[in-house]
């Protein structure tokens, strides 16, 4: 009610005055700090971007990917092992946490039958793990390298078993809302023919929501590449002087060298930190732009 | 929808008489099928279930060599207090930053941004929870403090200081809050802003007095949901708020908060299973408990927030 009565005596003001409301000094200022919100985090981006490439652009080289990490020698120091290990280790999340992802999502979508408590159980856990810190997850890895039998957890294993289980709620949120996004009567004319409702869900829901699911799997990956939390206490080393052999070899990551090189007080280390963000960045933005582009050739729009 | 596949309704055949009920032919393979996608779905609770069991035993041995009193005061080995400080001053400080930032953001998204622009500017907004936190960490540490902090504002600070590293971890956080909070003022109904404006209010107005108050607790989940974000992150402020338990309320010095003290005592050379391992446990289990309690809450504000319209 005061509401209504400020404005309408507003509402008279502005009309005897003869100006606009929307161009009022309050307004404009609002307006500008609305700008300014917008903006700031976009501006940090770019800054952050443009310091480090400055920084790093001198060691834009060859030996910057393809030589071992070094003490040594900090000029030539390189990520080969640390890019290779991230690869594994994105060979291997995926594998653990996409087919589960999905067999989860495709379950809750298709099959649960939603008043039931152990459904809405799911449905709770789901949204509390999304919010769980990264580092709980390399606890836990550890004690399921443990309950496997292997002492050393900072291996392959160890490492995609952490990152797997931290981007699975991200996958089955993103698989769900891309299964729900087909139209019921889709399923329904497949059920209509006689189709079960798994023959409905392999052959007609599943290949319909395939472009969601792909964009969901592919950001999350995207998300998991750039971890280093989990792999500290899973125990990845810094630095590794080789190339990942199997699921049981001793590996480094991209960002863990990053992390390591950081606490490094040499200058050249600094740089080559910087080059190694660089990479970092290019990795996951191409696979930000992967799904960007995979979103928008595939999506159908129902 | 349900199929049910125990009961078998005589021989199914094609050379049999018409009226077969097929709702009640057995499906083997369906049904593994089902047990499959349903252990899937279980799968996560297991983890919620792996990570208090994970947690339960390195605890339990850890507070039976340790006395309760020793962990959580202020002073000494195993003090867990000055950890909480420094996580709870590095999670206020990003939420000073975050929140107006964020609701600033998500205001100008959902009331005065046009659709293309939205189309175009929220990505762009959550390209910043994109970039992996070690290098908002190497960020913190090469640029914000020396150069920004020290050269710019002529702050003096240490090295390591909780004030950089909260100013970088609000900036991490923005997107989450800008991200929810433009949901929520999107899920306000047209009427009440035609309702608003008809009466002579400004854009303004309306914003701050009707759309802002009618799309509150949605905002609220929001804000937890980044300050849960803010408490566990880790790599930000095991790089740039220090190594060193620190009991200050200057957050020019360096503080150590929970996550970072994890980071480094696994990072270190403790022997599995020693006590100082062990503190690794306890510590994660406190994290864990804290932003459970945050999270229900979080997820409590949504469920009102849902039932609103």
């Amino acid at each position: 009610m005061s509401i209504a009565t400020t404005t309408a005596r507003e509402v008279t003001q502005s009309l005897a005055t003869g100006r606009s409301k929307e161009h009022g000094p309050a307004a404009l200022i609002f307006l500008g700090l609305l700008w300014f919100s917008m903006f700031f985090g976009v501006v940090v981006l770019l800054v952050l971007i443009i310091d480090t490439i400055i920084e790093g652009s001198s060691r834009f080289d060859g030996a910057l990917l393809t030589e071992y990490g070094s003490r040594v020698s900090p000029e030539t120091t390189g990520f080969r092992a640390g890019i290779l290990g991230s690869a594994w280790l994105m060979v291997f999340t995926a594998l653990f946490a996409v087919p589960l992802g999905i067999a989860a999502a495709l379950y809750l979508e298709e099959f649960a039958n939603r008043d039931r408590w152990w459904n809405r159980l799911i449905e709770l856990n789901l949204q509390n793990l999304a919010a769980v810190p990264s580092i709980v997850y390399g606890l836990l890895a550890v004690a399921v390298m443990a309950l496997l039998g292997f002492d050393n957890s900072g291996t392959v294993l160890g490492g995609a078993i952490a990152l797997a289980l931290l981007i699975l709620p991200v996958i089955i949120i993103t698989t769900r809302e891309a299964v729900r996004a087909v139209p019921r009567e889709i399923r329904d004319g497949s059920l209509a023919l006689g189709a079960t409702v798994w023959q409905t869900t392999w052959r007609q829901t599943l290949p319909s929501a395939i472009p969601g699911i792909a964009t969901g799997t592919i950001l999350g990956l995207s998300r998991a590449i750039g971890e280093a939390a989990p792999l500290v206490v899973v125990g990845l080393a810094g630095s590794v002087r080789f190339d990942p052999e199997g699921l049981l070899s001793s590996i480094t990551a991209l960002p863990m060298q990053i992390f390591s090189l950081t606490s490094q007080s040499q200058e050249d280390f600094q740089t080559a930190a910087s080059a190694a963000i660089v990479v970092l960045l290019v990795m996951i933005l191409g696979l930000n732009g992967l799904a960007i582009f995979i979103r928008n050739k595939f999506q159908r729009t129902w | 929808m349900s199929n049910n596949a125990s009961s078998v309704v005589g021989p199914s055949g094609r050379t049999g008489p018409p009226a077969v009920n097929l709702a009640r032919k057995s499906r083997p393979a369906e049904s593994a099928i089902r047990v499959v996608l349903t252990s899937s779905a279980f799968v996560s609770v297991a983890v919620t279930v792996g990570i208090i069991a994970a947690l339960i035993r390195p605890v339990l041995d850890f507070f039976g060599e340790v006395p309760f009193g020793d962990f959580f005061s202020t002073e000494g080995q195993f003090a867990v207090l000055p950890l909480v400080a420094g996580t709870l001053m590095v999670t206020v400080i990003a939420l000073l930053v975050s929140v107006p930032l964020g609701l600033g953001a998500a205001m100008y998204l959902s009331e005065y941004a046009s659709r293309r622009a939205r189309k175009f500017l929220k990505p762009t907004v959550e390209l910043l929870a994109g970039i992996p936190s070690v290098v908002y960490g190497f960020f913190a540490l090469t640029f914000v403090t020396p150069t920004v902090l020290q050269d710019l504002l002529g702050v003096q600070v240490n090295f390591t200081n909780a004030l950089s590293a909260g100013l970088v971890l609000g900036v991490m956080v923005i997107p989450t809050i800008a991200s929810l909070s433009e949901d929520a003022l999107s899920a306000v109904p047209h009427s009440l802003r035609q309702g608003s404006l008809a009466m002579g209010a400004n854009r303004m107005q309306t914003t701050l007095r009707v759309v802002f108050p009618a799309a509150l607790s949605g905002i609220a989940a929001a804000i937890v949901l980044g300050m849960s974000r803010a408490i566990g992150e880790t790599m930000i402020v095991a790089l740039a708020a220090g190594a060193q338990k620190n009991l200050s309320v200057d957050p020019r010095e360096g503080m150590q908060t929970m996550t970072g003290f994890i980071a480094q005592t696994a990072g270190g050379e403790n022997p599995v299973g020693s006590t100082s391992y062990n503190t690794l446990f306890a510590v994660g289990m406190l994290l864990f408990v804290i932003t459970l309690l945050v999270n229900v809450v979080s997820i409590a504000l949504v469920r009102r927030f849902r039932q609103v319209y």
